[in-house]
């Protein structure tokens, strides 16, 4: 079976900066696969180039057999493909309700929308219980929640998830990362970008090391742990 | 999900007492009915111009300073079509609007890439050219002198020349565009909107195409300035390049902003708000001597309404109207800290 989610040769640039350079890695179906780096190796950049809000300028990206580089965010939404950005970005004057249901912005199957809207609810208690509250007043963690729900709700194949661990407590981090294992669990795939390695690693089944807009090193968990080069720049061994 | 056409009781009072201005203010001594009605015709249409600069700006998070240009482009396609080509006045109103709403479209288009100072840029440099395209077309618009007796309105033949006839004109297409808009907020488009303006990454991020939005919150702001200029220029039957200056522009972002960004009942207070006021500081002794102080005044009020009012004279009586829906299953866990 091909993986669901395949990049080759991916370049890409802002402006005249080039972000990345000859980006080429795979996802399969039902997998969690860790894209690791240091800050400006175009880990983000590679997933704004998978969910379309960044155009590549040259190679190929292709998602369930099809090639997508050229199709609008919104297509790819309707596609499965699913992105929370850096930073959460939800609707801080909307409710944590009116996010949730923003999530499900491309969707018209009302059953099929309670159901994940259950489903966020059943993955994360705490957003129920906020759920008339406003997406702005929610706690740092609470809104990292509330952006993986958000993403949820659009249903997603393949889940495409930016720092979700950034600036939270440790058992927070543990909570958001038992929830991608649990959405996994359920059919997703799931790229994450982090920058916490060994987080990361111990859910991942594959990694890929990104340095300056290319691919330095990719393997399984295992291997990436015992590579001399990612102890010394990422687990501070 | 339906709703009735007036979610509160307290808004069917409120266009009751509306309708029934006219006699009322009869029924008093000593005031001018046909000035006040002709004042409260001139707030109501700016408040149409509110309504549409709210949604753009207050709900699309799309900046304008350049709304007096769309509401003169409504006025003069309106005058232009009924006085030089005699289209009756019922089909140049939702024209002017329509096309509007066109030109509103076009400038909704750099706003794809620009954003916050420089969109405000792009569209104070509309206002001021608008003005300037009036000039240059002298021998259609009558350049400087403006375009003078234009007919009055008239609705199935009937011509509305009295102040009160006028009135219940104006009244009857505020109450329509209000029930618009507030129908827009509560939809589909109305929540892309808000996306938008919270944050353009997650909108994106969620499927909403921004073109699509950006653009139609354009044309429908411009379409409700346009129709707003219409009803301007039969009303005052005279228009020219100087009723449509940057400092009226100026005046509809102080409206929405006094009345509350993001609030249909907001932009028609702050419209009547700041339109009366001015009226109020020319009748006061001493005060009235001041020529332009309406402008400083203005700026004071918007100043003290940032200060304790930040969402308006509208959010400042009323703490939330939006309906929010219940969640699906009542909270059973206690709350923990986290």
């Amino acid at each position: 079976m091909p993986p669901l989610l395949q990049l080759e040769n991916v370049e890409a640039h802002y402006g005249r900066i080039r972000a990345l350079k000859d980006v080429s890695l795979e996802a399969a179906e039902g997998s969690i696969v860790a894209l690791l780096g240091a800050n400006g190796a175009g880990k983000t950049t590679t997933l704004r180039v998978i969910s379309g809000l960044l155009r590549p300028t040259a190679g190929a990206v292709k998602y369930a057999g099809q090639r997508v580089e050229r199709l609008s965010a919104e297509a790819l939404v309707r596609l499965g493909i699913a992105h929370v950005p850096e930073g959460r970005q939800i609707f801080p004057e909307l409710t944590v309700g009116e996010n949730l249901r923003l999530g499900a912005y491309t969707r018209r199957d009302r059953a099929g929308m309670e159901q994940d809207l259950q489903r966020v609810f059943a993955l994360f208690p705490r957003l129920r219980e906020r759920a008339l509250q406003h997406g702005g007043t929610l706690s740092g963690g609470e809104q990292q929640m509330l952006a993986i729900g958000r993403a949820l709700m659009t249903h997603p194949r393949l889940l495409l998830l930016d720092e979700p661990s950034l600036g939270l407590a440790p058992l927070l981090i543990q909570e958001i990362f038992r929830v991608i294992q649990e959405v996994r669990g359920q059919g997703a795939t799931v790229l994450l970008v982090e920058q916490n390695v060994h987080m990361a690693l111990s859910i991942a089944d594959y990694g890929y090391v990104l340095e300056t807009g290319r691919v330095m090193l990719s393997g399984a968990p295992d291997q990436l742990r015992a590579n001399a080069e990612v102890q010394r720049s990422y687990l501070g061994a | 999900m339906r709703q009735s056409l007036f979610p509160h009781p307290k808004s069917l009072l409120l266009v009751l007492a509306a309708a029934l201005l006219p006699p009322l203010l009869g029924v008093i001594p000593g005031i001018p009915v046909g000035y006040v009605l002709y004042l409260v015709c001139l707030a109501l249409i700016y408040a149409i111009v509110a309504l549409g600069l709210n949604l753009l700006i207050g709900y699309a998070g799309q900046f304008s300073l350049g709304h007096a240009g769309f509401l003169a482009i409504g006025a003069y396609a309106s005058a232009v079509l009924t006085q030089r080509f005699g289209w009756p006045f019922l089909l140049a109103l939702p024209m002017a609007g329509l096309l509007t709403a066109a030109v509103g479209f076009l400038l909704g288009l750099p706003a794809l890439r620009l954003s916050g100072p420089y969109l405000a840029l792009v569209t104070l440099g509309f206002g001021l050219s608008i003005p300037q395209l009036v000039l240059w077309r002298g021998e259609l618009t009558g350049g400087a002198g403006g375009l003078r007796d234009l007919p009055p309105a008239s609705v199935l033949g009937l011509e509305l020349r009295s102040e009160s006839a006028y009135y219940y004109l104006v009244f009857l297409v505020i109450v329509a565009l209000t029930l618009f808009a507030r129908n827009v907020v509560q939809s589909h488009t109305g929540r892309a909107f808000i996306a938008i303006r919270d944050s353009e990454i997650a909108a994106q991020a969620m499927g909403v195409n921004l073109t699509r939005y950006k653009t139609t919150a354009f044309a429908l702001s411009a379409f409700y300035a346009g129709v707003a200029g219409s009803l301007y220029a039969h009303l005052i039957r005279f228009i020219s390049p100087e009723s449509f200056t940057v400092i009226l522009s100026v005046e509809f972002l102080t409206m929405i902003v006094v009345g509350g960004l993001g609030s249909v009942s907001g932009s028609i207070v702050g419209a009547l708000f700041l339109t009366a006021l001015p009226e109020v500081f020319a009748r006061l002794p001493v005060l009235k001597d001041f020529k332009n102080l309406f402008i400083v005044v203005f700026g004071a009020v918007l100043i003290l309404t940032i200060l304790f009012f930040p969402r308006g004279l509208a959010g400042a009586w009323s703490t939330r109207t939006r309906p929010i829906p219940p969640p699906a299953e009542p909270a059973a866990r206690p709350q923990e800290a986290v």
